[in-house]
């Protein structure tokens, strides 16, 4: 089976392994530690550990496009976006009555702007079920929609990246429409519960940052598993050679057009754990800034090997959170040179740092100057 | 008692001894008309006043607007008339009306007011606007007669018809005719309906469609027909109007695009800085202008070289530092030019401020050109229009007839061709990076004029930029200026009926699925370079 076969692998469980090791950790400094003690770990490290996990899988789900089939995404925040409004919008609705306004149906903000009906679009979120279905379903339909049209036509290399710019700038100035229905500029917020848990309660907290984890570590596989599969060898394929792979028989918009939507997806998951651990989620998850940054995790952790993307994600969120407390100016400064930096100097990011010694399988992912011709082409 | 006489004495001697100019004026007609008026008795009031206006005198307009401001008074001594500057508290400060020089205070017993009564009053602001009719610039009378459109009542038709023999530029003439017809629909004509046909003022529109609710039947028919032909015209206008705002906004696109198009089009280079060597240029403009402060024009029009110098400069900067270490790869490319756009963006709000900073426009910039009343284009962005597609015929012409042109295209096609034919692929790498931030830097002078220069300008405009270059075909300046001229104006068109925002996305929408259909854009590149 493709997905066992990942947990087989040395890599695989080692990864496993750390992240499960830290989870248990972290999980027993908080609960087991006295409060005053210099190994507590408090409530709001927690959920700023989960915020980061969240981030390390939508790393991966970047990196499984970006490294595996040399597809630059520079939209995947739309993508997590959705996941983390399909999520708020479940939130909003389990408020029920206990809002400013009291509406048992209609959240504040559709109250405050004086709708007196639930948008068509907003039925079914009051059920969980339906709610979790949508978060897989609004990023991977609209995933599917754009990369069928994009790859049908052979979109590939910069055309692609700045188009997928494009639509998350897009749908950034709709979400920004109080029309729109979700919010407009103040987004949604001011969750209570989920599943009947009490958000603000540490328990809850902890259970969203294992949930994080273990969403992770399935990600994690999943994409091992497709790389592993015959699948991810032609998706590299299609990286390194596109024309040639083509040549050979392989559909390879179809290949594509699948791990583009897979991707999207994981996305959508990291964006749904995302929103109640930091309680709101507005347009700003769209704008290109965000989605760009999400590259350079990558980019910094290592291209292609999932494992680094993770470790990207994880130090540059956490440097963002130091920079911004200590110096906030300085935190663009930072960020500006690390991009410029990781592309001149660490073309293989951290990982290809500390595993230089092994000889990488096939061309590995510096194939670009290849796919750079056709995209120019 | 006594002082205060002597002393009032002492200061009408003092008003003589300074006012000697005045004092020479003393045959000078103004005079006599003005004491004629201030000693008329009730009914001979009109006489007076009209005698003031057909004299034709230039400052009758002053003396009138005083005296309908109950400013004119008389020295009670000598029975001088004297303009009252300021009638706050005892002393009044005063003005000979003749010179218009001031005469200094005097204590408000010692002057009388000419007396006015209300008709007077009311009739003088007709008065007023007939004299501004005679006056010698004719901007002047048409502006007077278009204040008197819908104002205009039966005392005033007969001096305006008057006016009309005598008067000779056509706009003024036009304009009184239609001040009197408007007039006249009111009093129930029909014939005058045919003056307002052609009119686009509102007045005149507002009162045909008084005349179809509250005229005779058949002036109401009459008037329908005349504000069908309006709103016709008005449609039409309303379209250019659209149409003017569209190609405003499209040469901004293409202003910003236009370098873009060198640097990703014809090298290959995706430059995500490209926005903020836009605002460079921007803040060049703001520089200059603290530099040579009291000169907003001057500055603008030095800004233009250093613009271009600045923003180059810092393109060449990039080139050396980043770029060519990142051929062959645009992606990292992309990516590490981004990381330059956001250390500049910061860069900007460090050492300057995070705040907007303002941009004067010049005089010679600001204000517009009236086509007729439903139309006006404002006079920056017609010079925007202008500068846009003049940078792009210096463009093209530098890309066509100049070495540098010939190399770049040589270049493009087969680097390596080039290079062993002796060209020095590397010096022509900078230069095409140079020029094309140059010219990014030019876009950021002419924006300054239009919006707010601040450290987010470029980020605005960037995905714009993109779009308008992906859209016209990479690699072509023509597609570029075509491309941008019609997003523009896609964008204006579709703003009335959806909303700025939604039609942004709209357009936006639009693009992504035009890629789909046609990856190369509209003007795709053909033959051997297209094969890279």
């Amino acid at each position: 089976m493709w997905l066992t076969r990942p947990l087989r692998e040395r890599s695989t469980q080692t990864f496993l392994g750390v992240l499960f090791a830290a989870l248990i950790v972290v999980t027993f400094l908080h609960l087991a530690m006295p409060e005053d003690s210099v190994f507590y770990v408090s409530s709001f490290t927690v959920t700023l550990m989960g915020k980061y996990l969240c981030y390390a899988l939508l790393a991966v789900a970047v990196d499984l496009v970006w490294g595996y089939l040399g597809i630059l995404s520079l939209g995947h925040g739309a993508f997590f976006a959705l996941g983390g409004y399909a999520m708020g919008m479940y939130l909003m609705r389990q408020i029920g009555d206990r809002g400013v306004y009291g509406d048992p149906v209609l959240p504040d903000f559709m109250v405050f702007l004086n709708w007196q009906e639930l948008p068509w679009f907003w039925h079914g979120f009051d059920m969980a079920w339906f709610a979790f279905i949508m978060v897989l379903l609004a990023p991977g339909l609209l995933a599917l929609v754009f990369g069928f049209l994009a790859f049908r036509s052979r979109v590939t290399g910069v055309y692609l990246s700045i188009i997928t710019q494009a639509l998350t700038f897009a749908l950034m100035l709709a979400f920004f429409r109080n029309e729109m229905g979700f919010g407009g500029n103040n987004g949604l917020t001011d969750f209570r519960d989920i599943l009947g848990f009490n958000l603000r309660t540490d328990a809850t907290r902890l259970g969203l940052f294992i949930a994080s984890g273990i969403a992770l570590a399935i990600g994690y596989i999943v994409c091992r598993g497709i790389v592993a599969s015959k699948l991810g060898r032609v998706s590299i394929g299609c990286r390194d050679a596109e024309a040639r792979t083509r040549f050979l028989g392989y559909r390879v918009d179809r290949v594509q057009l699948f791990v583009f939507v897979v991707s999207a997806m994981l996305a959508g998951v990291a964006g749904a754990l995302y929103v109640p651990q930091v309680g709101i989620i507005n347009p700003s998850e769209f704008s290109p800034l965000f989605s760009i940054e999400i590259v350079v995790w990558v980019a910094l952790g290592g291209r292609a090997t999932l494992y680094g993307a993770v470790i990207g994600a994880v130090l540059v969120n956490y440097a963002k959170t130091v920079f911004t407390g200590v110096m906030p100016d300085a935190w663009l400064f930072a960020l500006g040179g690390l991009f410029v930096l990781v592309t001149v100097f660490l073309p293989k990011g951290i990982a290809g740092l500390v595993f230089r010694g092994r000889k990488p399988k096939g061309k590995g992912p510096d194939g670009d100057a290849g796919a750079g011709k056709e995209a120019t082409a | 008692m006594g002082i205060i006489r002597s002393l009032t004495l002492l200061f009408i001697a003092m008003i003589s001894v300074l006012s000697l100019p005045a004092q020479a004026q003393e045959d000078d007609p103004g005079r006599e008309l003005l004491i004629n008026l201030a000693e008329a008795p009730a009914g001979k009031v009109e006489e007076a006043i009209q005698a003031i206006v057909s004299s034709g005198d230039e400052r009758a307009r002053g003396w009138l607007e005083a005296y309908g401001a109950n400013r004119l008074s008389r020295i009670k001594d000598s029975g001088e008339v004297v303009i009252v500057l300021n009638n706050r508290g005892r002393d009044w400060e005063i003005a000979d009306p003749l010179t218009g020089d001031s005469l200094g205070e005097m204590s408000r017993r010692e002057l009388a007011r000419v007396a006015i009564n209300n008709r007077i009053r009311g009739q003088l602001e007709g008065i007023l606007a007939m004299l501004d009719l005679s006056a010698a610039d004719p901007d002047l009378r048409e502006a007077s007669a278009e204040d008197m459109m819908g104002k205009v009542d039966a005392a005033l038709v007969e001096p305006l018809e008057a006016r009309l023999e005598v008067e000779e530029n056509a706009d003024v003439r036009q304009r009184i005719r239609e001040a009197v017809a408007i007039y006249r629909v009111d009093e129930g004509s029909i014939e005058a309906i045919d003056v307002l046909a052609g009119s686009l003022h509102p007045n005149a529109r507002a009162a045909l469609s008084e005349a179809v609710r509250g005229g005779s039947p058949e002036q109401a028919a009459a008037a329908k027909k005349a504000l069908a032909s309006i709103e016709q015209k008005l449609k039409l206008n309303r379209a250019a109007e659209t149409l003017y705002f569209g190609l405003s906004l499209g040469s901004v696109l293409v202003l910003a695009a236009i370098g873009l198009a060198i640097t990703f089009g014809v090298m290959g280079v995706i430059n995500m800085a490209h926005g903020e060597l836009i605002m460079l240029g921007a803040y060049t403009t703001w520089g200059m202008q603290q530099l040579l402060p009291g000169q907003p024009g001057m500055a603008l029009i030095l800004s233009i070289p250093a613009g271009f110098m600045v923003a180059a400069t810092a393109g060449i900067i990039i080139e050396r530092s980043v770029i060519q270490f990142l051929k062959g790869r645009p992606l990292e490319t992309l990516l590490a030019t981004f990381g330059i756009s956001l250390i500049l963006q910061q860069l900007v709000r460090t050492v300057i401020s995070p705040q907007n900073r303002t941009v004067v426009t010049p005089e010679w910039m600001s204000g517009s050109v009236v086509i007729n009343d439903a139309l006006s284009l404002t006079l920056n962005r017609l010079y925007v229009l202008a500068f846009a597609l003049v940078v792009f015929a210096a463009l093209m012409l530098i890309m066509r007839r100049t070495r540098l042109g010939l190399e770049v295209r040589a270049v493009t096609q087969n680097r390596n061709m080039a290079r062993s034919m002796g060209i020095r692929a590397t010096r022509v790498d900078i230069m095409t990076f140079a020029l094309g931030s140059g010219v990014a830097g030019l876009a950021g002078v002419a924006l300054s004029q239009l919006t707010n220069v601040g450290p987010n300008l470029g980020q605005n405009y960037i995905i714009d930029s993109f779009m308008v270059v992906v859209f016209g075909g990479v690699g072509n300046l023509w597609g570029t200026l075509i491309a941008g001229l019609s997003l523009g104006t896609i964008n204006q068109l579709l703003e009335p009926w959806a909303g700025a925002v939604l039609a942004k996305i709209i357009v936006l929408v639009f693009i992504i699925l035009f890629i789909q259909k046609r990856p190369k854009g509209l003007f795709p590149q053909k033959g051997r370079a297209a094969e890279g």
